[in-house]
Order: structure tokens, then sequence, then C-alpha cells
């Protein structure tokens, strides 16, 4: 038997198709299409979870996505586990495990109760004030108990074994909501010819027809009209229809965000099958037919289990069969809550009372109560209710005072009205309209291209909103663009015609300060805290909202948003309007990390970038380090060695014999064109027209304020192509700023720019045998001094295949730059290790290029310079041209900042002694006595251990640093302060003569 | 996530193809290496930062590679014309005006300023 | 010279094999390409010289045979030669202003075919490629999840997506996961 709640007859699930479930490990039986929460009533448990505050005990007060407090914890297998899930959204399925949260040791004996009696330390704002004294106690005793106490679940450990996907979409209309409103907006788009995508947060399209029995379309029964209609439109090749799917963003120009929850219902479940889906939709136009969310009444203790919404009520028993209780008492503001003591009894559950707070309610529902002998109280409020951890009575009294009269229930179904959901409307940044008459923010004015129908934009009548939303679907779909169709029409009626609503405290609120009339149930606002806000000098929303936390848990304030608004303009005694609404954000709903991430996991998360010859390295064991996105080879460990030993070898390898060196993710840009060095001319500070073809330089790039942006050897392949190279992290920002001076500054230029980076693999060979290496191997060209001398280009081929081979050196060796089309990289790479090895040459990877290269004094950009660097701070004034009239940062470089004296300029560093090695970053001052703060007069940019020099070695960036050579500075450090003695930057081969072998 | 119509494709399309370029017009002085101190700093850093029409330049990076110039409202998004790089500033209609009844929290404390 | 012994091209995504039913994900077969930069007045000599006719329309492609020219940009193309031809020389002997630079090797593609290659691609694609606004022979560069590609439909069902050599396994491996939830 599925529970002893579930009336035989009722509900819309078949008795025969069962599952099972854990509840805190008891076994349940469920019927398939049940929700976690309506398997738990139909078993009589409301108790399901204890509040975050105070831990109230609590029960389930929905049936669907607003839900704040029935919160479970659910998983499939230990390493499907979730927690926070809406035990009313949560389709159960077979073998599921369900465990209530935030109560210890038991859900029905709860230590942290033990909160309830002390909340006049938790009143509103307590976090702000309760621990700011004494100061000491705040690690050792508040820090450690807010920590404990904060959050609610526990956070699964294990990694998601599940996969999610992502597409992008395009249609003409979107419809957010398949009830009443959004079918048939749908339907009337649909017909017209449009592309519609219709999306709907529950298993079935319907709406608020899951409860709404007394709903008449088309001469069929609501529910049944809906599930019609949804078949009919998942036929049409033009519709997309997705349940399970909640539209949780709507952003910029028509971009909303769905997500679909693919298996989370399904108890076996195919691999293949994301868990959820994001769909990425952008639309022409957007039809919000999100419909609205009924409010619970605010009266004293109206948290109690078994105290639920009256729609919520109706849809248990009419959706999933389950009575919430066997005496169901009603308190309502609103006719709605009448139809839901109308379902109950005619299902022979006993309904004791409806109380009413109204004075005069619908004349339709009070007859039809009298007709089913339903005592109804009118002008009568609910002051407070009773039972431990279910309610079992509730006290009512005639407004304005008199006496009260205790009835037993064990459940209380309550209504305040209902609240048109704009949530995306506002989202949009569409602005809400307060409509005094039926006290509800309603659409006002539109930002986007979007309309709403139905119950979220506070259409009441069921015909109206028929009518409303077809024109609306048939005009989104024309202004879309499309043209065919039928129109539709469709006829509607409902049992009953609602009245009423109420916003804020009902008169059981109490005016005390000690009455929980519960606003915000996750996280335990009460009607008092709001009235508490605004006495301590909270005067708009948005800090009431933030001082009391009201609407900042999980679910938004979908339920108290409107109540506390309503409290605060009593207590402020301003109209509403005027104090404002908050503006609602994305999600609607949460949202899973994994959806949001999607593919991006793993190997998907960021392009690994692999150089021709990666798998080459990694056969050698190479390390790899991250530059960008790139991976590079750092160094080559032989077995047993240290990183220290492996570059340590390494250096001295390449100055004794060779090296062979991985420079294929260096940035490279082919310039081409007829004013290719005129061009250049005004990007770089170097002069270019009087490069020789077949010649190489060494350019630096500034940006427009006279700092040096890249810097990189160009080589000139003829009058009218360039090969530039740039940094490997550089590449890409230094194209975007060629082109962008390039198409809006000088677009008269005749050149043109493509990044070949990736064309060429490029194999750089250094070392006093890097000639006799290559040279069996290269054919068409003269690799002597004379006809390829240091700085020059030559194209030829190598291993039979073409290439551009540079000489150039960025370690002070003879050297060559091999550059191949990369698909031949490996091949020719193995080709020159196969001449290499047998000769003493290594490989060696970008540790050793590092401190080869500052052996030599050679800068890095981005390293020793950092974006306040000029090419004079850096010792490289050569490199700038006196001659011409413009280039890029021309005017920059005389700013007078950039030209006083006394600018860091770069240096080298000797320790005092040599052996050890300064820490990159450090700060270097003159006086180490100096009481703090210190002095700083700049920092160690690069620092190495040089094993060609037999001691350590550093580059710094020293205010009047070229002023101080031979000066000592000091570097001080947590344990120790370092004497260092200014030097210049050349620390091996300072006459340069080994760049000719 | 805005769309953008580029100009050049002829066609709307998702901000993912495209980066922001800063403030459109802003002409680079021919006589660079004389300009002043003033106008240098005119030229370099001084921006205006405007809520409401913006002229801003976008490049369509990942997509036709165009520069191209936008006139965008920054409090809507919203874009009122995007044209080639070199050509004028469009001619925009009379700024639209604020809408008289505004409920949100943003839009009362932005009329309280 | 012919004792040396000829380098062997190792494409980036050489055997690979991906996708699911719906959509199946495979390396396209070496090529040659140009990055193809002209004015309007080199358009017409360019195309005789290379034999297809460069396409000025945005996101239009012009085929002959297995030589295709993509619109790229309003002065930028990409050519590909699926048989390998030498089209730095092809576009040399135009003797029309222009920039061509040899991209061979630094593009990959993946050919992208069945029922599902559209959802496959939209996987990390942000453009709606229904058939009436990405028809046959369209082509644009765009943006796939973090990769830059270019994308050319070939036929109804079938795309080329042309990336750069480094980025290929990444868009290889997204291809592949948009494929498998293409089939769902």
């Amino acid at each position: 038997m599925s529970g002893v709640n579930r009336i035989s007859g009722a509900g819309r699930l078949t008795p025969a198709r069962t599952a099972r479930f854990t509840f805190d490990g008891r076994t349940l039986t469920a019927l398939e299409g049940d929700t976690v929460a309506s398997a738990l009533l139909s078993h009589d448990i409301h108790l399901v979870g204890r509040s975050f505050k105070y831990h109230r005990p609590r029960g389930i007060l929905s049936a669907g996505a607003e839900e704040p407090n029935a919160l479970l914890d659910v998983s499939r297998d230990a390493a499907r586990r979730q927690p926070n899930v809406r035990a009313t959204v949560q389709e159960v399925f077979d073998g599921m495990k369900v465990a209530s949260q935030n109560r210890w040791p038991s859900l029905s004996f709860d230590v942290g109760s033990f909160n309830d009696f002390l909340s006049p330390f938790f009143a509103a704002g307590f976090y702000y004030k309760t621990f700011m004294w004494p100061k000491a106690a705040w690690h050792k005793l508040y820090e450690p108990f807010i920590r404990r106490a904060a959050g609610l679940g526990v956070t699964p450990t294990e990694p998601d074994p599940d996969h999610y996907a992502s597409r992008y979409v395009h249609c003409d209309v979107l419809v957010v909501g398949a009830g009443v409103a959004g079918l048939a907006a749908a339907l009337a788009a649909a017909k017209a010819g449009a592309k519609v995508i219709v999306c709907d947060e529950q298993g079935e399209v319907g709406g608020a027809l899951h409860h709404d029995i007394g709903t008449v379309i088309d001469g069929k029964p609501g529910y049944g009209w809906a599930q019609q209609t949804g078949k009919a439109l998942a036929a049409m090749d033009n519709v997309t229809l997705l349940t399970r799917t909640t539209a949780f963003g709507y952003y910029n120009h028509n971009f909303v965000a769905l997500v679909e929850r693919v298996t989370d219902h399904l108890a076996a479940v195919d691999e293949t099958l994301p868990r959820e889906r994001l769909w990425q939709v952008r639309a022409k136009k957007v039809i919000l037919a999100n419909g609205s969310i009924e409010r619970h009444m605010v009266f004293a203790n109206n948290d109690r289990p078994g105290i639920m919404l009256a729609s919520a009520g109706r849809t248990y028993l009419n959706h999933f069969g389950v009575a919430v209780g066997k005496r169901v008492g009603i308190y309502t503001a609103h006719d709605s809550a009448y139809e839901a003591a109308f379902d109950l009894k005619r299902a022979g559950v006993a309904v004791p009372v409806i109380v009413d707070c109204r004075q005069k309610p619908g004349e339709a529902v009070l007859e039809e109560a009298r007709n089913l002998g339903i005592e109804v109280l009118t002008g009568h409020s609910v002051v407070d209710t009773s039972g431990k951890l279910r309610v079992a009575s509730i006290s009512v009294a005639r407004n304005g005072g008199g006496g009260q009269r205790k009835i037993a229930v064990d459940a209380l179904l309550v209504s305040a009205g209902w609240t048109p959901s704009v949530h995306l409307f506002s989202q949009s940044r569409g602005k809400v309209k307060f409509d005094a008459a039926t006290e509800r923010f309603l659409p006002g004015i539109y930002a986007q291209e979007c309309l709403s129908v139905g119950a979220c934009n506070g259409t009441d009548d069921l015909q109206a909103t028929i009518d409303e939303a077809l024109a609306a679907g048939e005009l989104a779909a024309r202004a879309a663009g499309a043209k065919g169709g039928a129109q539709v029409a469709l006829n509607g009626r409902n049992a009953f015609e609602w009245t009423g609503g109420m916003i804020g405290a009902a008169e059981g609120a109490g005016a005390d300060k000690t009455v929980k009339a519960f606003i915000d149930f996750q996280h335990d606002v009460c009607a008092k805290d709001i009235r508490l806000a605004v006495r301590e000098g909270m005067h708009s929303i948005e800090h009431i909202k933030r001082f009391t936390t009201n609407g900042m848990a999980s679910d938004q304030g979908k339920l108290s948003n409107m109540h506390g608004l309503a409290i605060a303009a009593e207590a402020l005694g301003k109209e509403i309007p005027a104090v404002g609404l908050t503006t609602f954000r994305q999600p609607y709903t949460p949202v899973t990390f994994g959806t949001i991430v999607s593919h991006s996991r793993g190997s998907l998360f960021d392009p690994a970038r692999k150089t021709p010859m990666h798998a080459w390295e990694e056969a050698q064991g190479a390390e790899f380090e991250d530059v960008g996105n790139w991976k590079r080879a750092w160094f080559y460990p032989k077995a047993g060695e240290t990183m220290h030993e492996a570059v340590a070898r390494e250096c001295k390898t390449v100055r004794e014999v060779a090296g062979v060196f991985d420079a294929s993710t260096l940035g490279k840009i082919e310039v081409v064109g007829p004013d290719a060095a005129k061009f250049l001319n005004l990007m770089y500070t170097n002069a270019w027209d009087n490069l020789k073809p077949g010649r190489c330089r060494y350019g630096i790039m500034l940006r427009e304020d006279g700092f040096i942006y890249d810097d990189g050897v160009v080589g000139r392949l003829a009058e009218d192509r360039f090969h530039v190279t740039t940094t490997t992290g550089g590449a890409p920002r230094v194209l975007q700023h060629m082109e962008d001076y390039l198409q809006t500054e000088f677009p008269h230029l005749k050149v043109w720019l493509t990044s070949t980076t990736e064309q060429w693999a490029v194999i750089a060979v250094q070392g006093p045998k890097a000639r006799e290496i290559i040279a069996p191997l290269v054919e068409g060209i003269d690799l002597s001094n004379e006809a390829l001398p240091h700085m020059s280009v030559a194209e030829g081929r190598i291993c039979g295949v073409p290439a551009r081979l540079f000489r150039m050196s960025f370690t002070g060796e003879l050297g060559f730059e091999v550059n191949v089309p990369a698909d031949y990289g490996q091949a020719v790479w193995e080709a020159i290790w196969a001449r290499a090895e047998p000769m003493g040459a290594c490989a060696y990877g970008t540790e050793t290029m590092h401190v080869l290269r500052a052996e030599k004094g050679y800068i890095i950009v981005g390293q020793d310079t950092d974006g306040t660097v000029t090419p004079d701070d850096a010792g490289l004034s050569w490199a700038v041209s006196r001659k011409k009239p413009d280039f890029v940062g021309i005017r920059g470089l005389k700013r007078p900042d950039l030209v006083r004296d006394g600018r860091k300029q770069l240096v080298g560093l000797l320790t005092k002694d040599p052996k050890v090695v300064l820490e990159e970053g450090a700060q270097i001052v003159a006086d180490p006595n100096e009481p703090k703060p210190m002095t700083m007069l700049g920092h160690v940019t690069s620092a190495y251990w040089s094993p060609n020099c037999g001691r350590s070695i550093a580059m710094a960036l020293v205010a009047g640093g070229r002023a101080r050579l031979g000066q000592t500075l000091y570097v001080p450090m947590a344990d120790r302060t370092i004497a260092v003695e200014v030097s210049d930057m050349v620390f091996f081969d300072k006459e340069g003569g080994r760049l000719n072998g | 996530m805005l769309l953008i119509y580029c100009p050049y494709c002829e066609e709307e399309r998702s901000e993912l193809e495209f980066r922001n370029g800063g403030d459109a017009h802003i002409a680079r002085p021919t006589n660079m290496a004389e300009i002043s101190d003033e106008e240098f700093e005119a030229y370099f850093f001084l921006r205006d930062n405007p809520k409401g029409v913006i002229f801003e330049r976008w490049r369509h990076i990942h997509g036709c590679g165009r520069f191209f110039n936008a006139a965008r409202d920054t409090v809507s998004d919203r874009f009122i014309a995007t044209y080639r790089a070199g050509e004028p500033k469009p001619v925009l209609d009379a700024e639209p005006k604020t809408p008289a009844t505004v409920e949100t929290y943003e839009a009362l404390e932005g009329a309280a300023q | 010279m012919a004792d040396q012994a000829m380098a062997t091209r190792k494409a980036p995504l050489e055997g690979l094999r991906g996708g699911s039913p719906a959509a199946t994900v495979t390396p396209a077969v070496p090529a040659s390409r140009i990055a193809l930069r002209a004015p309007a007045e080199s358009v017409s000599a360019l195309s005789a010289a290379l034999g297809v006719t460069l396409p000025v329309r945005p996101k239009t492609s012009a085929s002959t045979a297995k030589r295709h020219a993509l619109w790229l940009g309003p002065d930028e193309w990409l050519v590909i030669d699926e048989d390998g031809a030498d089209l730095m020389a092809a576009a040399a002997s135009s003797n029309a202003l222009h920039s061509a630079t040899d991209v061979s090797h630094r593009n990959t593609a993946v050919i992208v075919s069945g029922s599902g290659a559209e959802v496959a691609i939209n996987s990390g694609c942000p453009q709606d490629l229904s058939l009436a606004i990405f028809p046959v022979g369209a082509c644009s560069r765009t943006i796939f999840g973090k990769a830059e590609i270019i994308l050319f439909r070939t036929a109804e069902d079938s795309f080329r997506v042309e990336c750069w050599r480094s980025f290929s396994s990444f868009v290889f491996g997204l291809l592949s996961e948009g494929a498998i939830d293409a089939g769902h």
C-alpha cells in the first residue's frame, strides 16, 4: 500500500505502479509520478526538516518550486548525493534515498531547537551586533560557531560522476510556462507557423490545472485538455516542448537560459544521457506565462508541520490522490482556498472550519460551502496554533478581539491570495507597476521583446487569459516573421470566480515583539523582525531585506517578499510603491554547478595547447609548465635527477655542446603588403626601412603611454613580407593591438596581418655544435657566418620540407631557429635529435632557456617588465629610433614622469654570498636598519642559480639603478637580510663572442 | 548576453564573437609627437563614462575580424546603431525619456540621486 | 635532394574517431590552405588565378571541385584545397595586390556529419545553424566553447569545422560530447 493518506480513486497516478524509497532510513512505497513530498504525505509524514535559525520543526508548505521548507538530501548512490533538494519538485524513483537536514541527533529530537528558546538573541540583524565583542572571542568562539551553524545541508565530497550537456538554440517564440496561458500562446504561435519552444518546470504540462479541477476548456476537463494540447504541440515539427525544464535566467536581448532535468526522475539511467541539459535560447519573442504563486497567511506559529498552502493541498489531493490530513482546517483571505475545502470534503475528508479574515467572501463560494455543510467563520482570524511536531489545533478569534475558540485539526490549508510571478519579467529589466486595487505588482514597462500573459500578467478570468494568450502567441509569431496558419479559438470556464487577497500580517500576527508569525520560513524571518528593522532605522526595502535576510534564502522570497514589503510599508507609514520592490535576479530557482559548467570540465575545461613535438617530449620524460594555455617542456630530468640537477646539466650542455629547444609557442605574425615596413615603423620603436631582406632585428613594441608592451625578433623575408615574432603569452594581444591600429588609425596602409603561430614548428638549436648538427639536413642555405650571420633568415629546405631558417640566439650561443610547417615538426625534430644526441647535446626546456637568457641579460617582457617599464628603464634605449616622426608610444615616452631622474631601471644583482639565490619579487632597500615602513627601491624580477657562472645571478628593477653600479643594497627577507651588489646585466660572455661559435 | 549587429557580416551575432574596444571617435592626433601634455592626457586618459548613449568600438574578433562602432544605451544595453569604422557618428533621435513610473529600488535610488 | 629522407607529415588528430550515430566526428584529410587578403579591385584577378570565384557576400563560399573559397571578412578569405595544391603559387600568379599566407599546417579540420550535426555543433557554438539561416555553402568564423573555429556547411547534414591545430583536441572532444547529446 502506498500510504495511509492515499485516497482510492482520487488523483491521476496509477496505483499498480509503485516505487520504493527510504526516508531517514525508513523504507516507504510511493507511486510512479509522486514527488518526494506527495509520497511522504501519503504516509502522513509532514515533519521533514528543521528551520535554519531556530531549528523549529517544519513541514511541506507547497507543491511546487517555491518551497522554502522541505529541503532534503537526496541520493542515488554514494557519489550521487545532493543536499537541499526541494521535496516538492524531486520526483520519486525506485531506490532513492532521502534524508532530512539541519537536525541532530534526529528529526523529531533536535538539540539545535534550543535555539528557539534563545531566539531573543537571534533577533534580526543579530550577526551585525551580537558577535562584536570581545574581539578576542571572534576566532575561538564566534566564527567556529557561526560556521558550524551556517548553511543548510552537507556538501557532497565525491566528484560528481554525472555529465551535463549544453545547447545553444534559436527560436521565433519562446513560451515560458505550459499552463493554460502558455499552452494557448504556444498553440497560437505554432499554428501561425513560428518556430516555438515551450518549457515548463513540472513533469507534465498543465500548471495550475494540476490542482484546479473545476476548469473546463474546449468542453474538456482542464488537465486532460492540457495533456492533449501538449501532445499535439510536441508532435509539431516547429515546436520543441520541454518539460522538467525551468527558465531560470532572462538576460540581455532575449537570451534566456533553461535547465532541463533529464535523468533525476529516472530509476535506471542511460549513461550517455546528461543529468541536466542547459538550453541557451535566443528568442525573437518571449511569452512569459509563468503563472502566480499562492501566499501563506502571516499569523502566530504559522510554521507548524501540517500547515500548507491551499493550492498545495488541492494538488496533493487532485493530482496525487493524497489527503494531507484527516481533519483539515482552512484559513484564508481569498476565495480560491474554499475550493480546497470543497475538494477535500467531497473526497471524504473532514473539514471542520473555513476561517476567513474577510467580512465578505465571494457569494458563490459561500453558498457552496453552505451546501456542503462546511462551517465558515467570516471576519475571523487564526490567532495561534498548537502541536509540537505537527499542528494539532488552531485558535480562532473574531477580528478586533473577543474570545478564542480552539479547533482541533491535523492540517491547515492557508491562502492569502496569489502573487503574479514577475521574476523573469523583472530579470529582463522590465519595470513593474503596483496595482493598488489588487495589491500586486504587475508588468509595467517592458524592456525587451516579451509579453506577459495570464496570471503573471494579473489576468484572473480564464477566458480572458485564453484570449490574451492566443492573441499574444499569434502576435509574437507574426512579429517574428511567421506568415502561415490558422487562427486558434478556445473557450474555457471556471467553477467559481475568485475574489480577495491580502498582503502583510494578519490579525493573529501580533503587534508584540515575541510572537513568531513567519514571513520567510527558510530564513526564519517573522513579522516582528521587519518592524524591528524599521525601528532600527532601515527605511529602504533593500536595507530591510539585508538586515532581516528576508527573501535571501534559496527560495529568494517567492512567498515572503510581498508580505515583508507590506509590513515594512505599514511600519514606515508609506504607500507600498514608495517603499519599492527589490529587483529579482537570476536564477529563478537554484541551478546546479554541473549545469552551469556543463561540458567545461576535465580535458574540456580549457584547451590544453600542445606543440607538434609534445608527444616526443612526453616520451622523453619532460616535465611541463603551463604558459597561458600552452603546455611547454619545462625540463627533461634523467633518471634520479632533481629539477635543479637537470637544469644545471642542461645549462652546461648547451654552452659546452649544444641543446635543442621547442620554441613553437612563440607568437608569429606574417606582415605582408607593399606598406609592411611603413606599418612596422609605426608599431615598433625601431626603424625598419633599412632592414634588408634576409636580415632580422630585435624590435620593441610600446603602448601609446610609452611603456613596453611586447618584444620579439622580426625577420624580413622580402620587401613586402615580414616574419614577426612575439612573446608566447603576448601573441593574441599583439595581433589585436596591431589590427586595431591598422584598421582604425592607419587604414590607408596596404598591409595585412596573419597569425602564423601555429603554422610553424620552431626548433631552436643552440650551442657551439649547432651548425654541425643541422648542416647535413639543410638544403639550399649556406650556413656560414658570412652568408648567414647572426640575426639573419633564409628560406630553404630541411629534411626535404620547406623551412625558414633563422640565425638567432636567445642563449648567447651560436644558434639557429628552424621553422618548418607544423605537421613536419616532430619528424624534423627527431632527425635533428638523431644527430644531436650522439654529439652529446641535450634537449632543454623553458627553465634552462630562462637561465641562459638571464646569464646574457636578455629580458623577458612580463617578467622583467610589468607594464610600467620604458625602453630606457630596461636599458634598451638603443632600440628606440630618434629619427622617426611617429610610432606608437612616441609621445608617451616624453611624459614628465617617464623622463624624470630616479626611475626604476633594470640592473643586475650579485649576492655577496654567491650561493644564495634571491627570491623573485623580493623588495630591495638601501638601509637594512631603517625603521618600518622602509624605503623600497625596487624588486627582484629574475633570479637563478647560474651553473655556467658558478654562482647566483639576478635581475632587478632599482630606482636610479644604473647610477648605483657597484653599490651594496639589501634584500630583507622574513628570516634574514641578504646583501647584494648592483652590477650590469650581462653575467656571461660579456664580449658576446660566442654568438659566432 | 548581448546580440550585436555586425555591419560587415550584416547579421546579428552573439556577444561571444565580439570584443569591446572602448570609446569610439577618438582620433589619434596626426602630429602625435608634438602635442602637449594636456592634449595627450585628453587623448589617452580622459573618458566620459556616460549614463545613457555611448559611442563605442567593437571588434568582431571571432567573426569577420573588423572593428566597427556602435551607439549603445548604457542603461538598457540597447544598441541604437552599429556602423562601419570610419563612418561619421549617426544622428540619433532625441534621447529616450526616462519612464515615469518606476517601482524597482534601483530606479528609486537613481531618482534619489 | 634525392638522397635525403623526406620528413613525414603528422596531422594533429590522426587516427581519431568520435561522435555518435546521430553525428560522426572525424578528422578531415590534410589539405593546403592560404589566408588570403586583398582589396576589392584584386578579387577578379585572384579568382581567375585560383580557379574559384572569391565570394564577396558575408557568410558565403564558392567551390570548384575540391577547392573552396570561404568569405571570412570584407577583404579576407580562407582558401582550402583538399588535394593539397600549391595555393601560394596560384595566388602569386594573379599579379594583383594581395597578401597570401600559407596556413596549411596552422589549421586542421574536423568533419561533423549526420542528422545531429547541427545540435552537436550548437553544444558550443552560439550561431543559428538552421538551414534557413545557415544554408549549405554558408561559412563563418565563430566561437566553439573556448576555441575559435571556422564553420563551413558542406551539405544539409555535414559541416567542416576548421580550427587551429593546438585547439583541435579540445574542438574534437567537445564536438564528440555534443554529438553524443545530439543522439538524445
